[in-house]
């Protein structure tokens, strides 16, 4: 069965992202922040976001294909659907780093080339900027002695091969397994497991590469805007992030297509496994975000410590928020049978864990990059939400309906189909 | 008229659903079965009830948090307060993040060993607890329909025995108890 944009569905979405569009205009407009950096954080936490859910589900997409899971081969077109967004959700994020590094905004504080030498010649705009005392050479007020010692990682050349490579392989790999996918539609017998097994392999790859990529992509990305600090854990604490977000989008989208009579074969079982997703993933987050927490409470290091200082004293409601409702509230409502098989509670708990992340993103990107000047989420952040939160439904549901609802062949199909828990 | 249990043994665990099946659908209560592995979708054709184990494992959990945190105060609050890393050791609330691995350990090691043993107690399969199992067939390639009736007093034995042969029964053994 093929999924048909119904015209509600086309006008909501538009409705969204012009009236987001609008909220952003006004929101820039009343933005007064030094290269509206404001906005430009806005941007980046909205693009990181999205991008971050997309990621999340090509990831369980390859993780479902290389353990050969079943229950799942259902709902594949689901998560095409989400990493679908990727193109436009790279897009996005190549926008907001590509300013930083034409310095229409400064983001990426590292990105300033005068911070790496100790030494320097004439003043202003002429001034020369050099690494030893040569003759006539003051030294460098802006020199910036940890962010210089970390220059072999952080500099602009090096930044834009990663990022360049994140985006290439994750492109690429969502494009190859959507081909894949929809030639299996066409295939059977030992063609299609000959197939089913390539996907398994490729798949194999593929973690491999997310493996590495998810970690150093949190570095660059977000890690990197409090240029001097750092943490081990920040990679995985991100990346549970992305992944309990991927998990929240695909179950609401999975109730939205029952409700309006799609995916028949959809039973409780699978939603009751989906919420059960949602559960365990926002305990991967708690428990990386506890983790990051409390080593760095407990050894209470000055440069450790600057990252929560920031904010837990001027942001307390804000932090203490996104633990609560990532935590928390999945912990006490999502525990029992009976929630994850209920279709209203499981929207409306899952809708609320997608705010809690999103909020995570923005306390993630704002105190190191906005500061001061971020009062809390406003009508520049909300309204960029609605207007990227338009464009990615709507890619998203046009996706769905570029091909058939369910697979029409896999090796595993029968057996999700009488997936019972 | 003395109590008879009556077993029904198939060969396949497919055939033995059918066979629970028809004897439901024809209104003889079926004790239990016994099989070499679980059965599934078993569980609804007998109308055994939703197990409540998980209910229980929440409790031994919620237990083991509140032992954890009485304790840790105790031990390290109230009984012996020490300054460990700058942290001086003057309320369970300020030093609640070096405490939680330990309650969360504490939290699951309750819940899980409370729920294997209660598991054990209500299956009378303690270590050492005679074996239930009417046949020892039952723990290699057979499966097995126990009847009473003492649980089917509209039924004759007769009855419930032809009832038996109409399934693709493997044989049907009947006992006094």
């Amino acid at each position: 069965m093929n999924f048909t944009l119904s015209n509600r569905a086309r006008s909501i979405t538009f409705g969204l992202m012009i009236l987001g569009a609008l909220a952003t205009v006004v929101g820039v407009m009343g933005d007064h922040s030094e290269h509206h950096q404001h906005s430009w954080a806005s941007l980046l936490i909205n693009s990181f976001f999205f991008i971050g859910i997309s990621l999340g589900a090509l990831f369980f997409y390859a993780l479902q294909n290389a353990t050969e899971t079943a229950w799942t081969v259902l709902l594949k077109r689901v998560y095409e659907a989400i990493y679908s967004y990727l193109p436009v959700g790279a897009l996005t994020m190549v926008v907001v780093l590509a300013a930083g590094s034409m310095h229409m905004h400064h983001i990426y504080h590292w990105m300033d080339h005068t911070l790496y030498h100790e030494f320097m010649v004439g003043e202003g705009h002429d001034a020369q900027y050099v690494d030893e005392a040569i003759q006539g050479a003051v030294a460098n007020p802006n020199y910036d002695e940890l962010i210089a010692n970390k220059k072999a990682f952080l500099n602009q050349p090096f930044f834009w091969i990663r990022t360049l490579l994140y985006l290439g392989v994750f492109l690429y790999f969502a494009r190859w397994f959507r081909a894949q996918s929809l030639q299996m539609d066409k295939e059977t017998g030992d063609s299609l497991v000959k197939r089913t097994l390539l996907n398994y392999r490729r798949s194999a790859l593929f973690l491999v590469f997310f493996a590495v990529f998810s970690s150093t992509l949190a570095w660059d990305w977000i890690m990197s805007i409090d240029t001097h600090w750092f943490s081990t854990l920040f990679g995985w604490y991100v990346f549970a992030g992305m992944f309990c977000s991927a998990m929240t989008t695909a179950v609401i989208l999975v109730l939205y297509l029952k409700r309006k009579g799609y995916l028949p074969q959809v039973n409780n079982s699978h939603i009751q496994d989906m919420g059960k997703w949602v559960f365990a993933t926002s305990f991967l987050w708690s428990y990386l975000y506890f983790s990051q927490f409390m080593l760095i409470w407990y050894s209470n290091i000055p440069e450790e410590v600057t990252y929560f200082m920031a904010r837990i004293d001027h942001h307390p409601m804000l932090m203490w928020s996104v633990f609560f409702i990532n935590f928390a509230v999945p912990m006490v409502l999502l525990m029992s049978r009976d929630a994850k098989r209920n279709p209203r509670f499981l929207i409306g708990v899952g809708s609320l864990i997608l705010i809690g992340h999103w909020l995570d993103v923005v306390l993630m990107v704002m105190p190191g990059s906005v500061g001061h000047d971020f009062h809390g989420v406003g009508i520049l952040e909300v309204g960029m939400f609605l207007a990227f939160l338009g464009m990615f439904l709507y890619v998203v549901l046009n996706s769905l309906t570029k091909a058939p609802l369910t697979v029409v062949n896999h090796p595993y199909l029968e057996e999700s189909i009488h997936h019972q828990i | 008229m003395a109590n008879k249990v009556i077993y029904a043994v198939y060969e396949d665990p497919e055939q033995l659903k059918d066979g629970a099946r028809k004897l439901v659908s024809n209104g003889v209560k079926v004790k239990d079965t016994f099989s070499p592995f679980p059965i599934h979708g078993i569980d609804p054709i007998i109308g055994v009830k939703r197990t409540r184990l998980a209910i229980a494992a929440f409790m031994f959990g919620i237990t083991g948090t509140c032992l954890a945190l009485l304790g840790i105060w105790y031990f390290n609050i109230f009984d012996w307060p020490m300054n460990i890393g700058g942290k001086p050791s003057q309320a369970l609330y300020k030093n609640l993040p070096a405490f939680i691995p330990v309650t969360f350990e504490f939290t699951v090691l309750c819940a899980a060993h409370g729920m294997v043993i209660t598991y054990l107690i209500r299956n009378k399969t303690l270590p050492g607890m005679p074996a239930r199992n009417p046949d020892p067939r039952s723990t290699d390639d057979k499966f097995i329909i126990e009847v009473r009736t003492s649980d089917n007093h509209g039924h004759s034995a007769e009855a419930i025995t032809d009832l038996m042969r109409s399934t693709p029964v493997f044989e049907i053994n009947e006992r006094q108890y």
